[in-house]
């Protein structure tokens, strides 16, 4: 069965897309997205640092992984736009996933600033992965400027809390005609599926899987949770009921 | 002259190129871009571009993060 993720008309065969932040050491980072099956995972871009040894596009390379550049720590639009073209020319890739947060508190996405910088860079021939609030009024304005794809926020960023509003990330599925990606909070296995049960397309993490005791074994359970989730989905649940529904049938029971 | 190169004041001979003052960082030879103030360039124009004193240089490459 091919059930391919497309973004921007690229396929990928997994819908678990990695991060790369929070991981101890090259070493265990590579065994988590190994074992996560991801092919697009992200990676921050930072001032050069004369000091550090191996490079997180040495692993990702290794694995023959897409890299996905992200804005991480950007506040204003300028700021995000500026380090798009960077990683653009660093990285090869017109892929970015935006991100512009408000304050360092919350890592809440700015969306003022988001749609300013959404707006430059697709006009700028970047292929924009907007990390953005689950506002499904802002997902349909991202989509409408022409943002590949849409990434509301289960939680905020780390938090583990999971999905904190899951009608909201309905509606914004129900309305959406790109990829919605659930991206952030998510903090156990049963996160992600239910993040696919909802409809989305693929979800995005790191630290669930990075900051686990044990990472690889968190990776692989995310990987078939996302099946899981993706799999139910299509199956198509079931209805929920009131009261009980017998699965056995009554008649020819023993008894008078 | 003084050109800021990621934050911090280094001095480098008058005309240094944004080539020369990157090697001055890393060493790298892919996976880094450079700005300088605010404006990429790109790195085939790296050795023809001149700094000019007090020039801010952003020389980034991808971290673990997101």
């Amino acid at each position: 069965m091919t059930d391919m993720l497309v973004i921007a008309g690229e396929e990928l065969g997994s819908r678990l897309i990695m991060g790369t932040g929070g991981a101890p050491s090259m070493h265990v980072l590579r065994e988590a997205l190994t074992a996560s099956g991801t092919e697009l995972t992200t990676v921050a871009m930072r001032r050069v640092d004369p000091s550090a040894r191996g490079s997180v596009l040495d692993v990702l390379g290794d694995c023959g992984i897409r890299v996905l550049p992200n804005t991480a720590g950007c506040f204003t639009a300028g700021e995000a736009v500026l380090t798009a073209k960077l990683a653009r020319e660093a990285l090869g890739t017109t892929w970015v996933k935006l991100e512009v947060i408000a304050d360092e508190h919350t890592l809440l996405p700015d969306p003022i600033e988001l749609v300013d910088a959404a707006e430059q860079l697709v006009d700028d021939g970047f292929v924009v992965l907007p990390y953005t609030n689950d506002d499904p009024v802002l997902a349909r304005r991202l989509e409408q400027i022409g943002c590949a794809a849409v990434m509301p926020l289960g939680s905020p960023i780390g938090s583990g809390l999971g999905i904190r509003n899951p009608h909201n990330i309905e509606l914004i599925v129900e309305r959406a005609s790109v990829p919605v990606i659930l991206d952030a909070g998510l903090g156990t296995a049963s996160d992600a599926a239910l993040a696919m049960e909802l409809g989305c397309d693929a979800v995005l993490l790191a630290t669930a899987v990075t900051r686990a005791q044990h990472p690889a074994r968190m990776a692989a359970a995310m990987r078939h949770a996302v099946e899981a989730g993706r799999l139910a989905r299509l199956a198509g649940r079931i209805p929920k009921r009131r009261y009980a529904q017998a699965s056995s049938p009554f008649e020819g029971l023993a008894t008078s | 002259m003084k050109v800021i190169v990621n934050g911090e004041p280094r001095e480098l001979p008058d005309g240094a190129s944004v080539a020369e003052a990157v090697a001055s960082v890393t060493e790298a030879a892919s996976g880094v871009a450079a700005a300088v103030n605010d404006e990429v360039v790109r790195r085939s124009a790296w050795a023809a571009t001149t700094l000019r004193d007090a020039d801010r240089l952003e020389v980034l490459t991808a971290v673990q993060g997101g």
